[in-house]
């Protein structure tokens, strides 16, 4: 066992950087979970690197893709081999690990000072890898490189690295050995250039792993904030997998928070029959009053679709997002339309939600819509199983190429469903326009809604749980 | 271990000893498990253990009971699991008889009192007779802070109760306290360790997250199980039992609805014992297949593929053709 104490800053320092990394993994670290781990590694030390893993790992990570990015985080921060190639590399490994920041702080006392390239040359000579490794620690803490956030940043604080290690001493000093001429003095200078070189590559690799290390996180982040908000028929290619992520994770959240029948109290009203039965016990007395309550019903959803060119996209992410919220809905049945409307619930639920998507589009998709022949056909075959407890939600632009819009349809709709929701992609400025609906529409839906970002479109779901009463 | 000593106070001074002592209780742990019970010790916190359903994370509170011979305080979470069930309540029906029965007495107190405003002083002065603890239920949580010894405290399928339970654990786990409003802040005698269990059906909130450490455990491996079955059917022979593992290893590899679990494992090697079976033979899997699989659809899925399976499983023990 090695003495780490308590409080001793040899122990804290490499565990906070961790930290940091951690959280740019997408870990939430707080503050009392940091002392916490402080404390655990107190007491089991660092000395194996399994334990020291499976530690860490109970109290940061709490869920297993956390466990996951734990992982990762844990690999690439605690790999210290340095010196690629060495020869006890990779058995001491492990204990380069934890032994490093605390050498690189008793190195703090000799290897300071004006002879920095002095001690850097011998080093390099005495080929003491571990000590090596250690000072690049140092001079890589001096030099800020937790800071590094772009990959154009590498040579910068690879130069930095190497400047706090005394490498422009060591330069001059060279330099030095070769005008001497002496064939001993030449022989060293030739010697150490060939290491020096080694290290050069060794601190690259170096600060390209802390790149990896402490910028991903935030380059995640801030891509991801920024797809939240980009137009989802703009969103490209090469972004889907990563929509189709955030798209499960928003769905997961909502889903955790409304999957259940909840229930509302009515305030101050009694309910008598329930305070008799519960106090029978001793006779009659009203020691514990009931008090009546409002089951919150899971909204029942009929979602109706524009796959045309126009507003396909956004049909996607919204098919996407309402089967990922499938626990917190009670039922669900979906139709997709463009110039005529077919029910798709069975291919949504027998394929994975973006093979069926696509399945969809080629059945049906990519024609130019007709609201009206679709309202109609949707009255004929399916009107029947909307009673008051439907919420509807029609998705799409509401331009039916100048077809008539059969508002008809839609006002009986309305009297019989919950409510209709409308959302629109296009802005509102649009609507109206050309051969847009939009407002022949409108009078008949409880809501109309501009909807054409994944953040917009979650606000919306997350009204139609939140008032499903 | 020393036997003298309160069972609490036993020190678990290292990870190995926690493995020695999970083991002779009959629990065979991962490094994970032993290191996650070492550390919920010493740091004095609550575990919080996930996994799906059969990988014995009841079990896992159980075998510390009996390992530190603590009483087990269980308390099963369900929807509605509210505070008058988990903590404690007043013994109405007690309090009613004592103030039926003690009526006479009240002449007797405040007999010679002229005004209203004096016979109350008087009542008062008396206290809370009625609310104090001879008329307090401990429900399982106030039972666990109250053991002198301390206890281990399992609070099984947390994610069945509502949210609001869930905050009103919080001060518990975080201070092993609890606030009765007529009696004050009620504190544990020995902090009891602490297991919830969770099949993840809902994420639970950040806060109670926070406060445990969080232990996730998984099917076993190949080695880790045959040890679990090895402990728990004693007299299983040690070719059958490689078979087993090994085919069931296999299963968990299909494409089931649900994957059969370690409980599942020991249930069937214990058939096995009984069938007094020396090899697995098609026909014999076959026939148990509904000891593993607990739905139809599974067991179709594997029964294709049953041959295939065996066969591997006795190529695996070493078992000629």
């Amino acid at each position: 066992m090695s003495g780490f104490v308590a409080g001793a800053p040899s122990s804290s320092e490499p565990l906070r950087r961790f930290f940091q990394v951690a959280r740019g993994a997408g870990l939430r670290v707080s503050a009392a979970e940091g002392i916490d781990a402080a404390r655990a590694v107190d007491l089991v030390g660092f000395d194996d690197r399994a334990l020291l893993k499976d530690t860490l790992a109970l109290i940061l990570a709490k869920t297993p893709e956390e466990k996951d990015l734990y992982d990762e985080a844990f690999e690439l921060y605690f790999k210290r081999d340095a010196f690629a190639g060495g020869a006890a590399a990779a058995d001491d490994d492990e204990h380069a690990a934890g032994e490093a920041p605390a050498r690189g702080a008793q190195a703090a006392g000799d290897g300071m000072g004006g002879q920095g390239g002095q001690s850097l040359g011998s080093l390099l000579e005495s080929d003491d890898r571990a000590a090596l490794a250690a000072e690049m620690e140092k001079a890589a803490r001096e030099a800020g490189v937790e800071n590094i956030r772009y990959f154009t940043q590498r040579n910068l604080y690879a130069r930095r690295v190497l400047d706090r290690m005394g490498l422009r001493a060591l330069e001059r000093d060279m330099e030095a050995m070769r005008q001497t001429g002496a064939p001993e003095n030449l022989g060293r200078a030739q010697l150490l250039e060939g290491k020096v070189e080694q290290l050069r590559d060794a601190v690259r690799d170096f600060v390209e792993r802390a790149l990896l290390l402490y910028a991903k996180g935030e380059t995640e982040k801030f891509r991801e904030e920024l797809l939240k908000s980009t137009r989802l028929s703009n969103v490209e290619r090469r972004d889907m997998e990563r929509m189709r992520v955030l798209v499960r994770q928003m769905a997961k959240k909502l889903a955790a928070r409304y999957a259940k029948t909840r229930r509302r109290r009515l305030r101050g009203q009694l309910d008598t029959r329930r305070t008799l039965r519960r106090n029978m016990g001793w006779g009659g007395v009203p020691f514990i009053t009931v008090w009546k309550q409002k089951r919150i019903e899971k909204p029942r959803v009929m979602v109706l679709c524009d796959v045309s060119g126009s507003v396909a996209a956004m049909s996607g992410f919204l098919l996407m997002f309402l089967y990922a919220l499938n626990e917190a809905l009670s039922d669900i049945r979906s139709f997709a339309f463009a110039g005529s409307l077919i029910e798709v619930s069975d291919i949504l639920e027998k394929q994975p939600v973006e093979q069926a998507i696509a399945k969809i589009m080629q059945t049906i998709g990519y024609g130019s819509s007709n609201y009206g022949n679709s309202f109609a056909d949707f009255e004929d075959g399916w009107m029947q199983y909307v009673n008051n407890k439907t919420t509807v939600i029609i998705l799409g632009d509401g331009r039916g190429n100048r077809t008539d819009p059969r508002t008809d349809v839609v006002a009986r709709l309305s009297q019989r469903c919950k409510r209709i929701i409308w959302l629109n992609p296009e802005y509102r400025s649009a609507w109206g326009t050309g051969d847009s609906d939009m407002y022949r529409y409108a009078p008949f839906c409880n809501l109309v809604s501009v909807c054409n970002t994944l953040r917009q479109l979650e606000r919306v779901i997350t009204d139609i749980l939140e008032d499903a009463a | 271990m020393n036997d003298v000593l309160p069972a609490a106070m036993v020190p678990l001074e290292s990870i190995e000893a926690v493995d020695q002592g999970l083991g002779a209780a009959g629990y065979i742990a991962s490094r994970q498990i032993s290191t996650a019970i070492y550390l919920a010790h010493h740091l004095r916190k609550p575990i919080l253990v996930e996994g799906p359903a059969g990988v014995g994370k009841t079990e896992l509170a159980k075998s510390v009971a009996t390992w530190m011979k603590l009483p087990l305080i269980r308390m099963q979470c369900y929807e509605g699991l509210d505070e008058s069930k988990a903590l404690y309540e007043w013994k109405y029906g007690k309090q009613l008889l004592y103030t039926q029965i003690l009526k006479d007495k009240i002449n007797s107190v405040i007999g010679d009192a002229d005004t209203l405003a004096v016979a109350l002083n008087k009542l008062h002065s008396f206290g809370d007779v009625f609310f104090s603890h001879q008329f307090l239920e401990p429900r399982p949580l106030l039972r666990a802070l109250e053991q002198p010894g301390g206890a281990v405290l399992l609070i099984d399928e947390i994610d069945k109760s509502d949210q609001e339970f869930e905050a009103f654990l919080l001060e518990i786990l975080s201070d092993y306290q609890v606030t009765i409003p007529e009696l004050g802040t009620i504190g544990a005698v020995v902090p009891p360790i602490v297991l919830l269990t969770s099949n993840s059906t809902r994420d639970l909130g950040d806060a109670l997250k926070r406060r445990c450490l969080h232990l996730h455990i998984g099917f076993p491996d190949e080695k880790l199980e045959a040890r679990i079955i090895a402990s728990r059917v004693p007299g299983i022979d040690g070719r059958l039992l490689r078979q087993l593992v090994s085919f069931v290893q296999q299963l968990r590899a299909l494409d089931l609805k649900k994957v059969p679990s370690v409980s599942e494992t020991i249930d069937w090697a214990r058939v096995m014992v009984l069938l007094h079976a020396a090899v697995l033979e098609v026909d014999l899997v076959r026939d148990t297949l509904n000891v593993l699989l607990k739905f139809e659809a599974d067991v179709e899925v594997a029964n294709k593929q049953i041959a295939g399976l065996t066969h591997k499983a006795r190529q695996d023990a070493g078992v000629p053709a």
